[in-house]
């Protein structure tokens, strides 16, 4: 691999899948990445179906254009995504910079951040709930409590992202504008915050899947999702018999 | 009637389709991509020596479908929920003439739901009227993210829709299933958002709103709609299969579903021709939350049969031997039950 190629994939490691809360990279949509001796890159980018939402599809291939086009070794960047109902929209786009909007006409009255921003939405209550699951944490319990762990760190993360305050004094449970809820708000928001995770939690176990079957060998390129590193065994155990 | 360990299982799937997704009748690569994406839904899910060759999947007509369902599947009732898709095949995506010929052909066992797209305006209402009549029609599938012209979807709080469903209330047509799943489109018509349901459930509150795949991928936003509005009901197609792949992941959802809804609101659905019902069936009988799963409660007895037959059975009234009945039978909604005349 070339030491620009090198960079593009670390490039493309910052790329999220805003619904999947995981890097493109992650989890196998990046198919290729080639660059020439003088600095012309092309990467090729693969979806787990042809009907993949082409607001993420756009997203995530835009996403990849422009953190690429800032390399500074890269004299020309060129992404395509590939097997995809829209890919010859999608791509003319890209090729033309014409942004989102310009791509898609009528049907996308509005920009990609408000879409982007529910998902980072998301993604923080997701990774709230995982924070305080682990070992069992107090539904009080404040930042400075949680156990140094990935899972904490992924937390401090996601609320940064959103530009939520990170003090150890302040408390794990809050809404998405950083305010903690009332306390007898916290096990129930909680409990919704579950659903939330198990929501993209499932979603990634579909895509992954999904991508998988579509392109047979692309698990080598996968690396396993962080709540099957951290949190959930796949395996079911047994269980206990009703007495 | 499925039977294990002494137990009665009455099953009605509700979900089932029959389609026909060979070359000659795809329009165009969208149809080629449509059926290829089902195809990789059915072989990762499915257990290995569940799948079928592709060719079988592009079509595999009626008398198959009655043997996998009926013969080999356990199930006493199916309820037809299709696709039109007509901007990717020529004669359609689900077969109606020939779903609805079945449902003559073995009275009791099949329910024929139709499909409408409320773009089709004036024209498209007064071929609901039709069908309505011809079909006797209860329930209808609606797919949101269907093609149309320039348009790649719909929302059910768009003024013509609100139209369609007034006209579905005059019909009698009380059962709205709608898709809301892994697929498709779209853009800020976003298909995947379950908002517009919230909207109908709450000024169609005399109609019950299925949510077919219950919202994943969105299902945290189903659940907090279906905990407030009692007439959304979860369709399980596409969560089913998970039971094999991912059964913490499938516990999870029965868990949610059944903490947010209640054991009244959620109906097996094989989604066949995806997955065929006697793997799953077996599988979901079998099933139980993980031990380790301690905020959600076990799986009962009772609770299967609600979700493998019975809620079905009472939301389209069909009738269920006594001796398969649970203690007490799932709630009825009010607008299911006979008119009462008050005084």
């Amino acid at each position: 691999m070339t030491a620009l190629e090198m960079l593009a994939w670390a490039a493309l490691n910052q790329v999220m899948d805003p619904e999947l809360d995981e890097p493109i990279t992650d989890l196998g949509f990046v198919r290729s990445v080639e660059a020439t001796d003088d600095g012309h890159l092309t990467v090729h980018l693969r979806l787990p179906t042809s009907f993949c939402s082409p607001n993420f599809a756009y997203l995530m291939a835009g996403d990849a254009k422009d953190l690429l086009s800032r390399l500074p070794d890269a004299a020309s960047v060129v992404v395509e995504l590939d097997d995809h109902h829209d890919s010859g929209l999608i791509n003319a786009g890209l090729a033309a910079d014409a942004g989102y909007r310009g791509t898609f006409g009528a049907e996308a009255e509005d920009s990609l951040d408000e879409l982007r921003l529910t998902f980072r939405r998301k993604a923080h209550t997701a990774a709230m709930e995982r924070a305080l699951s682990q070992e069992g944490m107090d539904v009080g319990a404040r930042l400075g409590d949680l156990p140094d762990t990935p899972l904490t760190a992924a937390l401090i993360r996601r609320r940064e992202d959103l530009g939520l305050t990170v003090a150890p004094g302040d408390p794990v449970l809050v809404d998405d504008e950083g305010r903690p809820y009332p306390a007898p708000e916290a096990e129930f928001r909680l409990r919704r915050a579950r659903s939330t995770r198990i929501s993209i939690d499932g979603n990634a176990h579909f895509c992954r899947g999904l991508l998988r079957t579509r392109y047979p060998g692309s698990e080598a390129d996968q690396a396993p999702r962080a709540d099957e590193r951290f949190l959930l065994p796949l395996a079911i155990p047994p269980v206990a018999e009703a007495s | 009637m499925y039977s294990k360990d002494g137990e009665n299982y009455f099953i009605v799937d509700a979900h089932v389709a029959l389609w026909d997704a060979r070359p000659a009748n795809q329009r165009n690569i969208h149809g080629q991509q449509f059926i290829d994406c089902f195809y990789d839904y059915h072989r990762n899910l499915s257990p290995a020596e569940e799948t079928w060759p592709y060719e079988d999947f592009l079509r595999y007509g009626g008398e198959r479908l009655m043997k996998d369902l009926f013969e080999d599947g356990y199930v006493d009732h199916a309820i037809f929920q299709p696709a039109l898709l007509g901007a990717f095949y020529r004669n359609g995506f689900g077969q109606t003439e020939e779903a609805f010929a079945l449902t003559r052909k073995y009275p009791g066992k099949l329910t024929y739901n139709h499909a409408y797209d409320p773009r089709f305006g004036e024209d498209g209402l007064q071929r609901l009227r039709e069908d309505a009549k011809r079909f006797d029609l209860q329930g209808v599938k609606l797919y949101t993210a269907e093609w149309f012209g320039d348009s790649r979807g719909w929302k059910l709080d768009d003024p013509w829709s609100y139209r369609y469903l007034e006209a579905c209330r005059e019909l009698g047509i009380n059962k709205i299933h709608i898709h809301k799943g892994p697929t498709i489109r779209p853009l800020d018509r976003d298909a995947f958002d379950v908002a517009d349901v919230d909207k109908v459930a709450t000024d169609f509150t005399d109609l019950t709103f299925v949510i077919e795949h219950c919202g994943l991928p969105r299902l945290e936003d189903f659940c907090w709609i279906a905990t407030q509005e009692p007439n959304v009901h979860a369709g399980l197609a596409v969560a089913m299969p998970f039971i094999h792949t991912r059964p913490r992941y499938f516990a999870q959802i029965m868990g949610e579903l059944l903490y947010w809804l209640d054991e009244d609101r959620i109906h097996f659905s094989s989604d066949y021709a995806i997955w065929t019902p006697r793997w799953l069936v077996e599988r979901f009988v079998d099933f139980q939350i993980p031990a380790d799963m301690t905020e959600y409660a076990p799986l009962t007895v009772d609770v299967k049969k609600k979700i493998l037959g019975l809620n079905a059975a009472a939301l389209y009234g069909i009738p269920v031997p006594a001796e398969l009945q649970v203690s007490p039978p799932p709630a009825v909604a009010p607008e299911q039950q006979p008119a009462v005349a008050v005084a």
